[in-house]
């Protein structure tokens, strides 16, 4: 049952949320063990915050549009009193003093918050296997990563756990695990979603957004989580989207780009499956059949957005992830000196992956390397900025894979960080010019796997995606071996 | 963020050196066993060599971009708020005296 035929019948008074819960932690408590999608389930608060939606109902009272909908949180969003990790030892044993933006948008839409998902630590990765807690598996396919770093929010919608989850994408972490476990994932505009209350990765980049197994629903969260917040100054200042009333109009006469570098063209970047590359050319022809125009076009910088994007992500993390000294929150390790103490915490409290990216942030913002690296970096966010604009002034929307190929094996790519961050290498450029961005499952690879195709629209196009991937989904192929 | 290529291109023809990788661990607050000072140098390496593409671009005078809007200062009336209050937020710290952080002595140490 979707998400908003849940609602309606929490609304109706027709289901108890109680009820609809309690199903959910059933299946959690069946199989999280084997999935890991949770470093914590709130199975109390959850039965609380459902009585008191059944309640309302009762009361005559409207919960709101999600009212009752079992929803798992990346654990990298501050909830109040719940313990909030970021699949980091550092943070162990703290908890949040307030509750993320998002948090107080879904739960007051009557949602109810059912535990916090594992991720890659601070975000920092594309399997989930990245975490102090361990890997969290691909509900589809054990042997497989769910895709990272929102891996546990992936799994948990996907081995329904939750009906919806929120994840965050700074170069790809809703997208890519979206693909992965056959979801809609999407990164909205950066800005159009606060990030108060997110816990920081790279700042000009982190965006919040939803999955769900279907684009309606995932429209449906967006408006509910969308808008305004005066605690983010980096928020857009207008109001949420209207999408659920747009999901119908269909793609005739749009105009959709399919984009060369990052689809298997010349020139463009490698590595990218023939299997995968056949989807993308499907849900093209696909968008044909359903009244689109579809050209090729080109945004050549868009080969340098993984250059780019790992020197200004770590840039950014090794800056923000300064505040984890022993002194405020957090773990602590003891020693004589002040300097001594932030230096042993910091060292036993981060991981491998998070400490080679603030070495890496670290070193491109130093003196003498500044220039060459981040500054340089920046320059070339301008430019892929022009080339997006001129492209867009031709075309509503463009069309690449999501991820270079299906879900891999657990500890495949773990050796060597380079094969890691080219799973990014499609996803990431929306993250550079701040566009939004979805994964719309289509079809399957040559392992049965799903493979997801991304939608990229110019900023605050967001209606124009949603449109075009209730298209997609309507014409994608059957669900066949995945369900 | 002025573009000065004459210190830089000159350091980026060469790999990151162990010294440099000890030196970034330094000013991060990481300690580095040596074993992984010789790992990170060749993963840092590697990584660096991928950014060359980025090296060899002529950006020319192209403005940098830090951040996907325009920018602007947000401003609200200076009125008092409710804060969070002291005694929770101190309550997470991982030690707390008189209401405030308390840390081991900083006097003395070098910096």
């Amino acid at each position: 049952m979707s998400a908003l035929d849940l609602a309606s019948a929490v609304r109706s008074g027709e289901r108890s949320a109680v009820d609809v819960i309690d199903e959910h932690l059933a299946r959690i408590d069946a199989r999280d063990g084997e999935i890991n999608a949770f470093n914590l389930v709130t199975a109390d608060a959850a039965r609380e915050a459902a009585a008191a939606v059944d309640a309302a109902v009762a009361a005559g009272n409207d919960p709101g549009p999600l009212a009752g909908v079992p929803i798992a949180i990346k654990d990298n969003m501050c909830t109040t009193g719940v313990a909030t990790t970021c699949s980091s030892k550092i943070l162990e044993g703290w908890e949040p003093p307030y509750d993320a933006t998002v948090v107080q948008r879904v739960t007051a839409a009557g949602a109810v918050m059912v535990g916090k998902t594992n991720l890659d630590e601070f975000a920092m990765g594309s399997s989930t296997e990245n975490s102090a807690f361990g890997p969290t598996k691909n509900p589809l396919d054990t042997t497989r990563v769910p895709g990272g770093s929102s891996g546990g929010s992936a799994a948990a919608v996907a081995a329904d756990f939750a009906s919806l989850s929120l994840g965050s994408d700074t170069g790809g972490s809703i997208r890519q695990p979206a693909a992965f476990c056959g979801l809609v994932g999407m990164k909205p505009t950066y800005g159009a979603v606060s990030r108060s209350g997110l816990i920081a990765f790279g700042s000009s980049l982190d965006q919040i957004g939803p999955f769900s197994k279907t684009v309606a629903e995932s429209a449906a969260l967006l408006e509910v989580i969308g808008g305004h917040d005066p605690l983010d100054s980096t928020s857009i200042d207008q109001p949420a989207f209207d999408l659920t009333s747009v999901l119908d109009r269909g793609v005739e006469g749009m105009r959709i780009g399919i984009l060369r570098e990052l689809s298997g063209g010349e020139g463009g970047v490698e590595g990218l499956s023939t299997d995968v590359i056949a989807r993308t050319n499907e849900a093209a022809a696909a968008l044909e059949k359903a009244g689109a125009t579809v050209v090729e076009v080109s945004v050549p910088s868009a080969t340098l957005g993984l250059s780019a994007y790992y020197l200004v992500a770590p840039a950014e993390a090794s800056s923000n992830l300064s505040r984890f000294d022993g002194v405020r929150y957090g773990l602590r390790v003891d020693a004589p000196t002040t300097g001594e103490m932030m230096t042993a915490t910091r060292t036993a409290g981060f991981g491998p992956e998070v400490k080679r990216r603030i070495m890496l942030g670290t070193y491109a913002l130093s003196a003498g390397y500044y220039d060459a690296f981040y500054g340089k970096a920046l320059k070339v966010r301008t430019m892929m900025l022009q080339e997006f604009a001129s492209v867009y002034a031709t075309v509503d929307l463009l069309l690449t894979p999501t991820a270079p190929t299906t879900a891999f094996p657990l500890g495949d790519r773990t050796a060597d960080p380079m094969t890691m961050y080219v799973n990014d290498v499609c996803t990431i450029p929306s993250n550079l010019v701040g566009h939004p961005a979805i994964s719309v499952p289509f079809g399957v690879g040559d392992d049965g796997l799903p493979v997801g195709v991304q939608l990229l629209g110019p900023a605050l196009s967001e209606p124009t995606i949603y449109q075009a991937a209730a298209a997609l989904e309507a014409a994608a192929p059957g669900e066949g071996s995945l369900s | 963020m002025e573009w000065s290529g004459a210190v830089s291109l000159g350091a980026m023809t060469q790999r990151i050196t162990r010294d440099e990788v000890v030196h970034v661990a330094r000013l991060a607050r990481l300690s580095l066993s040596d074993a992984e000072i010789d790992e990170f140098t060749g993963q840092l390496g590697d990584i660096l060599e991928h950014a060359a593409d980025i090296e060899a671009l002529d950006v020319g005078d192209v403005e940098p971009t830090s951040h996907p809007l325009p920018m602007v200062n947000v401003l609200r009336p200076d009125e008092l708020r409710p804060a969070l209050d002291r005694d929770l937020l101190l309550s997470q710290a991982p030690a707390a005296e008189d209401g405030q952080f308390r840390v081991p002595p900083i006097l003395g140490e070098e910096p």
